[in-house]
């Protein structure tokens, strides 16, 4: 910091200490920069393809036509608006209030599917037709497939092996709805490996298949496309929370993250007013915990390596949770100090997924139990705010595996 | 036996693309063979052992945990690399020492994040302190390659760009303008591997990029028979080969296995075009 800066426009500029909330979660700079994460890249095979979505998302986003169509399959289609629920029970015992964003209440059962909806109806306009996708907990794979069979496309999603006994239920469900489920062998068998897997297909398939990459991750355009996908969940939240607090904001913005997506979602809805935006990462896959950049999977972001560059190996409880990487733009938001990341461990993130179910009734992720774990361990804190958490999913993929660990 | 690797070379050229423009003046075709550095206790005679065989140039692998623009063969290589304890440093200290043995140019391929990760400076200085010519980055198209070819260029060492059959007319210029060393056609829309068969639009390829260039033009990927080499050297300048010759490695053919099958697309190469 403090150093001059080229800006993508080859102007210098002086970095300021901390930028002001409107430069946040807006378009990234013309080379797919978030400040110094982001960029694009990819093997030269892959370029023409990124471009060409980078185009098409352009004209697209910028289209009523679009828009509109989009709006009325998140309404029509996945049920949105999404609830926003207050918790008096949760609040009491924490002595926080807490409201909760409900993605869980979405059809399929996580805020993947806002995502998914806006890049298969992207894909169709580009005259695709077919998808190939990366999935870790299965939801995101289930929402491709859901999507794909919506479309009449051909679906095909990469998932690690570790991940598919892990999460059986979802893998079905995928089969169910028609797509192809191929088994990622390499490496650590979990997310990181199936995204590696989608990269390979899609080089071989450019012309005929889109990647509905399901993260803020990857090269540019998906970190921004993506996260404009999910603006709608912090948008919603905004105009709740407005109703709720008497024009307000919450004091605090909390979400899981993984790639991202979720937090980036409901961050977009508040980066520029006064609330304090908190991150949840798991503490065997804190990549902006430990802050190294790296670039891997098309964008350079921290990212877990070893002594000479290797990508580590993530562990966590929860599937979706378990890369090494994590999307750009929150590596950005984590420098420039607007948002801020914490770490939990699985046996905080069992006692918040119990504690949810036994005093709301919710059975949630275990990735959005994550930032419930953070609120339960920072509750001297936040005694008496008010606590924006995204319900990013529900729990039912993640039920036989607690049944193992709960008895 | 010159240690050095930067331009001024002979004609000006580094010592790469100098070797694989005297193979092309001399009327023959270059050959560049891939193998995975650290692969086995014997990776370096082997390597030593392709070079005395015919190989005008040599690319070593330096593994990466996340190999996205490679095959199931080369990605097994750089696991059981890897799992072997090879690291960026240990394979370069192995080729250090054996510079005047492998006796030709050698390029390191490897992926961004290994040089992002020493650092890019340093990175390309180490590359040039052990006598390496060129690196090969697949990961790093032109748009962000700036920084990388900057601490490149500063240290004498080869940055050989890969062009896509899909690439617009307007890139390929562009691409040839900034590869050093040679242009790396790259021989289908895919990954690294073995196929039955040239692909189709390889030798389009080559001949796209001929027309727009005079440095030498090689292509790799999905070149795996010494005729499918022949077939893709009646418009390239030379081709790489990988997978075909790391299946070998992996087969433990030892130095000779691998070295004979090098032969073998040396004398295809030759007999096609004397
Ligand atoms: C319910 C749920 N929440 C969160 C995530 C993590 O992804 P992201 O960080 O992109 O929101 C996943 C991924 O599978 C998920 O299923």
């Amino acid at each position: 910091m403090g150093e001059p800066s080229v800006t993508a426009t080859g102007g210098f500029m002086a970095e300021p200490e901390m930028a002001p909330p409107g430069q946040f979660m807006g378009e990234p700079s013309a080379d797919g920069r978030f400040g110094e994460f982001g960029g694009m890249f990819v093997p030269e095979t892959l370029v023409p393809a990124c471009q060409e979505l980078d185009r098409a998302f352009r004209s697209a986003w910028g289209d009523p036509g679009f828009r509109g169509e989009l709006d009325r399959l998140l309404r029509d289609y996945a049920g949105r608006p999404s609830p926003m629920t207050e918790c008096p029970n949760l609040s009491e015992e924490l002595g926080v209030r807490i409201l909760l964003k409900r993605e869980d209440l979405n059809h399929t059962g996580s805020h993947k599917i806002n995502n998914v909806l806006g890049q298969a109806l992207l894909a169709q306009r580009m005259g695709k037709t077919s998808l190939v996708a990366e999935t870790g907990a299965g939801q995101h794979g289930v929402a491709t497939a859901t999507a794909a069979a919506l479309f009449g496309m051909d679906c095909v999603v990469h998932m690690g092996t570790v991940d598919i006994a892990r999460q059986e239920l979802n893998v079905f469900r995928m089969r169910l709805l028609g797509a192809e489920v191929r088994a990622a062998e390499t490496g650590s068998r979990t997310l990181k490996d199936a995204v590696n897997e989608a990269l390979r297909h899609w080089v071989a398939a450019a012309d005929t298949t889109h990647y509905c990459l399901g993260s803020v991750m990857g090269p540019h355009p998906y970190p921004w496309m993506v996260r404009e996908f999910q603006r709608v969940v912090g948008e919603e939240a905004r105009r709740q929370c407005a109703e709720v607090l008497g024009g307000g904001v919450p004091e605090v913005v909390t979400a899981a993250v993984g790639g991202g997506s979720n937090a980036a979602g409901i961050f977009a809805g508040f980066a520029n007013t006064s609330a304090e935006l908190v991150g949840v990462e798991p503490a065997g896959g804190a990549a902006i915990g430990r802050a190294v950049p790296g670039i891997v999977h098309g964008s350079r972001s921290y990212l877990m390596q070893d002594e000479w560059g290797q990508v580590l190996e993530a562990e966590s409880i929860s599937a979706g949770l378990d890369y090494p990487g994590v999307g750009p733009e929150h590596s950005h938001l984590a420098a420039t100090g607007r948002a801020t990341y914490e770490q939990v461990t699985d046996a905080e993130v069992i006692e918040a997924f119990s504690l949810l179910s036994r005093t709301e009734g919710i059975i949630c992720a275990l990735e959005c139990a994550h930032a419930l774990a953070w609120v339960s361990r920072a509750r001297a804190d936040l005694a008496g705010r008010t606590v924006l958490l995204n319900l990013s999913g529900r729990g039912d993929k993640d039920v036989d595996q607690m049944m193992g660990i709960l008895g | 036996m010159t240690g050095g690797t930067g331009p001024g070379g002979a004609d000006g050229w580094g010592r790469l693309e100098a070797a694989l423009r005297g193979r092309r003046r001399a009327g023959g075709k270059c050959l560049v063979p891939y193998l995975t550095g650290g692969l086995g206790d014997d990776w370096l005679e082997t390597i030593c052992a392709v070079a005395a065989a015919g190989a005008d140039a040599i690319e070593i692998g330096v593994p990466f945990s996340d190999p996205v623009m490679d095959g199931t063969t080369i990605q097994e290589a750089n696991d059981r690399a890897l799992s072997e304890g090879a690291t960026p440093q240990s394979i370069l200290a192995a080729v250090s020492g054996a510079a005047a043995d492998i006796g030709v140019p050698t390029a390191v391929m490897t992926y961004v994040n290994i040089a992002h990760h020493m650092g890019y400076e340093r990175f390309a200085s180490s590359l040039a302190a052990v006598g390496v010519s060129g690196c090969v980055l697949p990961d790093l198209p032109l748009e962000e390659l700036g920084e990388w070819a900057g601490c490149a260029d500063a240290a004498g060492v080869e940055t050989v760009l890969l062009a896509a059959p899909t690439a617009p007319d307007e890139r390929l210029p562009r691409i040839c303008a900034r590869s050093r060393g040679f242009v790396y056609g790259v021989g289908l829309m895919g990954i690294t591997g073995v196929r039955e068969e040239l692909a189709a639009g390889a030798t389009r390829t080559a001949a796209r990029l001929k027309a727009v260039t005079d440095r030498p033009v090689l292509v790799g990927v999905g070149v795996s028979t010494p005729a499918q080499a022949a077939e893709v050297c009646e418009v390239a300048d030379g081709a790489v080969v990988g997978s075909a010759i790391v299946t070998r490695m992996l087969e433990g053919a030892g130095p000779e296995g691998v070295a004979a099958l090098v032969a073998e697309f040396r004398a295809a190469l030759d007999a096609a075009h004397s």
